[in-house]
């Protein structure tokens, strides 16, 4: 969803953090172990150094000591200890109808395996089986394609009955009061600052405090579109939001600002780029415009003489 | 080195999303606390956030604009509940030469979820299965209620009822309501299970919220606030991550930390029980008798701004000794899945 | 700073590009039961146990200390986790050590780590969340502009940071934990490398790594039983300005000035060159290295590109820096300034092996991180205070 732009209320954007792909784990000797005899339809466990029996097997105790290096086929038999109900699974559930979450212990094992318990099929928001209980027997139901996870297990269910992850964090984010009013102001193709009643500063966009007093700020300050390059950076590293490369990203102290904000610097060789040139922001044509910077394509150069080094030297 | 709470500030949490971000939420606290100690600089500053609840690495960074770290400050921060960041610090001052610290939380839990804050708090449940084992128990899904189930049935199997679940819920939002901070939730229904056996009053609401507080040392407590809440005791302890290696009908980090803290003889204590059983757990853990007050702020059950929540149960009961409706009270926070980490605040007139 | 503290143990793992042959708990296993073995202990001599990292979106395990738990022997004990940025293996150490001087704890084991190849760092450093004004470029666009901003204030020659690059690969063939290793590495060879973010050129950044490292602190009476020298702690410091404000110097950070200022305080230093006998200081962009000796008043103002041409800073110069080979040779980004804090250890210690400076009795230890904005320092030496 693109930020909405309804021109009273907050503004709120949809946001995904995943990684592409999704992580890649190593799981070192231990759980490699044991994800491969699972893959290949074995339970194992491993001996403790005090000849206890750790399921599923780690390097390492609860006491953070070494376990030996002996493994142990345990179960396939098990037995539940406890378990929890979910009449409504989440997206993310191994079942998209009602089931439970068990610790389950193998046999042969002395600490349990939290897994997916299948009681058979429940509309959705199903009463808790009477015969889910403390002490249920139950064994592994092996998916037919293993590739080596502790899904390879799909879930646990009773001895002799019936027949029964990527990650993604999805967000709506707030940009905040402060934000909200300033890309309000680039909405309307106005550069909106507030300046610190304590030390006079005037910050673009504005963040409504002063970073330097700790105090809130309120005085709004208008100021143009045009500035000066303090000091830039000519990138080779390819980016989706940015030109081809080689693209510049500069720091621009707008005329009245008193701090520089980093953005593109084009419609300009990037070797013809230098410290103290005048630019003014390019904008997209007023029909698309939103409540968003990328109103804004890059800075330009203006043709106005360079600054002198000395005149912003304090801003770099 | 005597060390005290001396002010406690906190936000008017919400339950849904105010339009806020985590900064502009934090601002006004420390205003607030700045004022009520007339102190603009502090010996050391700590901080408790988490960067998976705003989706973006670094969340700490642009909270260090509402403190005001000009000149530069001696800072530090814990990707933990606050309430380790108040350890943090007190630790510091142990040292004795400084004799003031800033210490801060906040946290909304809106944001994470499709479409942000939805019904009985999806996202976060969703978040919370990250900080599983990544090999064994992440991979499954299982998500933060799932898991404080199993543990609720483990304590109903010892000899609790599901009205006993049902009167910590009732209390604490009867308790919450009586709390301007606090949410405005009404008495428990009959809403059905969440996942059995916990129902959603049995379950921390969505919530933003901040809060902070100020520690000062020996003499300079007692110049910044008339009744400093001396802390006595303090302790943390974490026990084994996986839920089978454990007995989830007790908590035996709780019990440490409470023992090393000298958790005896308080009258009011401010538990940080996100779940309705956790409370049960808990004051078996802390041997709280019957005549002890728990949660008068209404706890987890009816505001958590997850990060600042522990810390403000130390605020909290900090306040009942400034106030002077106590003498002895115990502040107490809690991480990891199903009270895997436990700390213990003792504090006193 | 509270009572006596010392280094009695450091434990390092390998550091690679990927460690595909451990899990996160083997690769901090690795790490903290070597510091253990230098110490003479095992877990359960340990009080406290004190992680740190970078983001957790590196390997997406949130709050990582609960996972962590059992595998470095905390169960029963206190845990906290540490992040303040590119400074938190700096500033883990120095919470552990907070927990000594503070008379808390006797023995405490601290690690930090970071396992960057199950991601990516440019993915998790630049999420691009929504709505924000600025555009985000990752680390190297970020300090780019602050490089070319010092190089226009003191008008220094652009080889600079070539001899850094190669000094401190060169100082990496000497050590066997290090991830990059260029047999023959030159100035012509890090030239013909292509500009990544002018004026940063491939071979003048660090890598990205998986690795940890860990650390045994002890109190005075424990420091006594250790069966290896100890390394004393003679100052401790932490620094935090905001990112952005008017009027800020981000190519010499006061924030960096005042740290080193109260660290150098408390050990008694005046002339940081001449009393101090290596330094590790965290230069993940060469150039960093003459911004910083500026900002740790290693030298005046301009005048670091001089030292740093002169041969000051390398192995056989005055004032060693980074003789480990530094953040330009492993990246593990969380463990990289407890990497800093712990070679500055080994050194006093006498024990860095082929990297030693011959002598070394006090050193620095540094980090720093965000936009250059956060740092943690130590000062170590042989001698206790």
């Amino acid at each position: 969803m693109p930020p909405s732009d309804t021109e009273v209320g907050a503004l709120v954007a949809d946001h995904a953090l995943e990684f592409p792909g999704g992580y890649t784990r190593s799981v070192g000797p231990v759980i490699g172990r044991f994800l491969t005899e699972l893959r290949d339809g074995r339970l194992v466990g491993v001996r403790t150094a005090s000849g206890g029996v750790l399921f599923p097997p780690l390097e390492y105790d609860d006491d953070g000591e070494a376990v030996t290096g002996e493994f142990v086929e345990v179960g396939p038999d098990a037995t539940v200890q406890t378990y929890a109900w979910v009449p409504r699974p989440l997206p993310g559930h191994p079942f998209d109808r009602p089931f439970a979450w068990a610790l389950i212990k193998p046999d042969g094992a002395d600490t349990a395996l939290l897994h997916a318990l299948d009681l058979g099929e429940f509309e959705p928001g199903a009463k808790q089986p009477k015969t889910l209980r403390t002490g249920l027997r139950v064994r592994p139901k092996w998916r037919a394609t293993r590739t080596g996870g502790i899904t390879d297990i799909e879930c646990f269910r009773p001895e002799v009955t019936m027949i029964g992850a990527p990650s993604r964090v999805e967000y709506r984010l707030s940009a905040g009061k402060a934000l909200t009013r300033f890309l309000t102001g680039i909405a309307e193709g106005r550069f909106l600052g507030h300046r610190c009643g304590v030390c006079g500063k005037v910050y673009v966009p504005m963040k409504g405090l002063c970073p330097v007093d700790g105090v809130p700020t309120t005085e709004e300050v208008e100021v143009p579109d045009t500035g000066t390059v303090t000091t830039y950076a000519v990138n080779n590293i390819p980016d989706p939001r940015a030109p081809a490369v080689p693209f510049v990203s500069a720091y621009i102290l707008l005329d009245g600002s008193d701090i520089a904000m980093l953005a593109l610097v084009a419609g300009i060789p990037a070797d013809q780029v230098r410290m103290g040139l005048r630019v003014k922001a390019a904008w997209k044509p007023r029909e698309e415009w939103g409540r968003t910077m990328e109103n804004i394509t890059w800075f330009e150069p203006t043709g106005e003489p360079d600054v002198p080094f000395e005149d912003i030297q304090d801003y770099v | 080195m005597n060390t005290a709470v001396v002010a406690f500030a906190q936000t008017e949490h919400t339950g849904e999303d105010s339009g806020l971000t985590e900064v502009e939420l934090l601002a006004p606290v420390i205003t607030a606390i700045k004022e009520r100690t007339g102190l603009s600089r502090f010996g050391f500053t700590c901080s408790g956030s988490l960067d998976y609840l705003a989706g973006a690495p670094f969340s700490f960074v642009s909270a260090l604009d509402a403190v005001g770290a000009w000149p530069p400050i001696s800072e530090s921060h814990v990707e933990m509940d606050a309430a380790w960041a108040l350890y943090e610090a007190w630790v510091r001052l142990q040292h004795g030469d400084i004799d003031t610290a800033l210490v801060y939380g906040f946290g909304k839990t809106s944001q994470p979820g499709r479409g942000g804050g939805v019904r009985h708090n999806t996202g976060l449940r969703a978040l919370m299965t990250l900080q599983l084992d990544p090999y064994y128990l992440a991979p499954l899904g299982v998500d933060q209620v799932s898991l404080a189930a199993l543990q609720a049935r483990a304590v109903l199997e010892g000899g609790h009822k599901e009205d006993d679940l049902r009167a910590v819920a009732a209390r604490s939002r009867e308790a919450g309501r009586g709390n301007p901070y606090a949410l405005d939730l009404p008495e428990p229904g009959d809403e059905d299970y969440e996942v059995v056996p916990l129902r959603p009053y049995d379950c921390p609401p969505v919530t933003d919220g901040a809060a902070a507080i100020v520690l000062a040392t020996g003499d300079r407590a007692r110049e910044l606030c008339e009744t400093p809440a001396w802390i006595r005791g303090i302790d943390h302890r974490i026990e084994a991550h996986s839920p089978g290696a454990r007995d989830l009908s007790r908590s035996e980090s709780a019990a440490l930390a409470g023992e090393k803290a000298g958790a005896r003889g308080v009258e009011i204590a401010e538990l940080h029980a996100q779940f309705s059983h956790e409370e049960l757990i808990l004051r078996d853990a802390l041997g709280l008798s019957d005549d002890v007050r728990i949660n008068p702020s209404g706890g987890a059950l009816a505001a958590n701004p997850m990060m600042a929540t522990g810390l403000i149960r130390i605020g909290e009961a900090a306040s009942y000794v400034h106030r002077g409706q106590a003498r002895r009270t115990l502040g107490h926070a809690s991480s990891g899945p199903c009270l895997q980490q436990n700390l213990v605040c003792v504090l006193e007139a | 700073m509270g009572n006596a503290c010392a280094v009695i143990g450091v434990g390092q793992t390998a550091y690679r590009t990927k460690r595909t042959d451990v899990s996160i708990a083997g690769l901090v296993r690795e790490a903290a039961l070597r510091a253990l073995e230098d110490a003479g202990l095992t877990f359960k001599d340990i009080d406290a146990v004190v992680i740190g990292k970078a983001p957790d979106l590196f390997e997406g395990v949130m709050m990582p200390e609960a996972y962590l738990a059992d595998a470095l022997g905390a169960r029963g004990k206190p845990m906290t986790r540490v992040h303040t940025a590119g400074s938190v293996g700096g500033s883990t150490a120095l919470v552990a050590a907070s927990l000594v001087q503070g008379g808390v704890h006797d023995r405490v084991l601290v690690v930090a780590w970071e396992k960057q190849s199950e991601s990516n760092a440019t993915w998790a450093l630049s999420t691009h969340p929504p709505l924000t004004p600025s555009i985000v470029v990752g680390a190297g666009g970020y300090f780019a502009p602050h490089i070319r901003a010092y190089m226009r204030r003191t008008g220094c020659p652009d080889h600079i940071g070539t001899v850094v690059a190669v000094k401190d690969r060169q100082n990496a063939l000497k050590n066997p934990y290090a991830h990059l290793r260029i047999p023959g590495i030159s100035r012509e060879m890090v030239e013909s490398t292509p500009m990544l973010w002018e004026p940063i050129r491939y071979l003048e950044t660090c890598p990205s790594s998986d690795g940890a490292a860990a650390m045994v602190l002890a109190s005075e009476s424990a420091a006594r039983r250790a069966p290896n020298p100890p390394a004393w702690l003679h100052g401790t410091a932490m620094r935090s300005e905001p990112i952005f404000f008017a009027g800020r110097d981000t190519v010499n950070p006061q924030a960096g000035k005042d740290c080193a200022a109260d660290v150098y305080r408390q050990a008694g230093i005046t002339d940081p060159r001449r009393e101090l006998d290596c330094a590790e200081v965290y230069v993940p962009f060469s150039w960093y290295e003459p911004m910083w000796l500026e900002n740790l008043g290693f030298c005046g103002e301009g005048e670091g590109w001089k030292l740093t041409e002169s041969g000051a800073t390398a192995l056989d110069g005055d004032i060693p820096w980074n003789a480990s080979g530094g953040v330009l040779s492993s990246n593990p980004i969380g463990a990289s300034g407890l990497i800093r804090f712990a070679e500055a250890a080994l050194q006093v210690r006498g024990l860095a092996g082929e990297h030693q400076v011959e002598g070394a009795r006090k050193a620095l230890g540094h980090a720093y991180g965000g936009g250059a904005q956060f740092f943690a320092m130590w000062v170590v030496g042989s001698e206790q205070p």
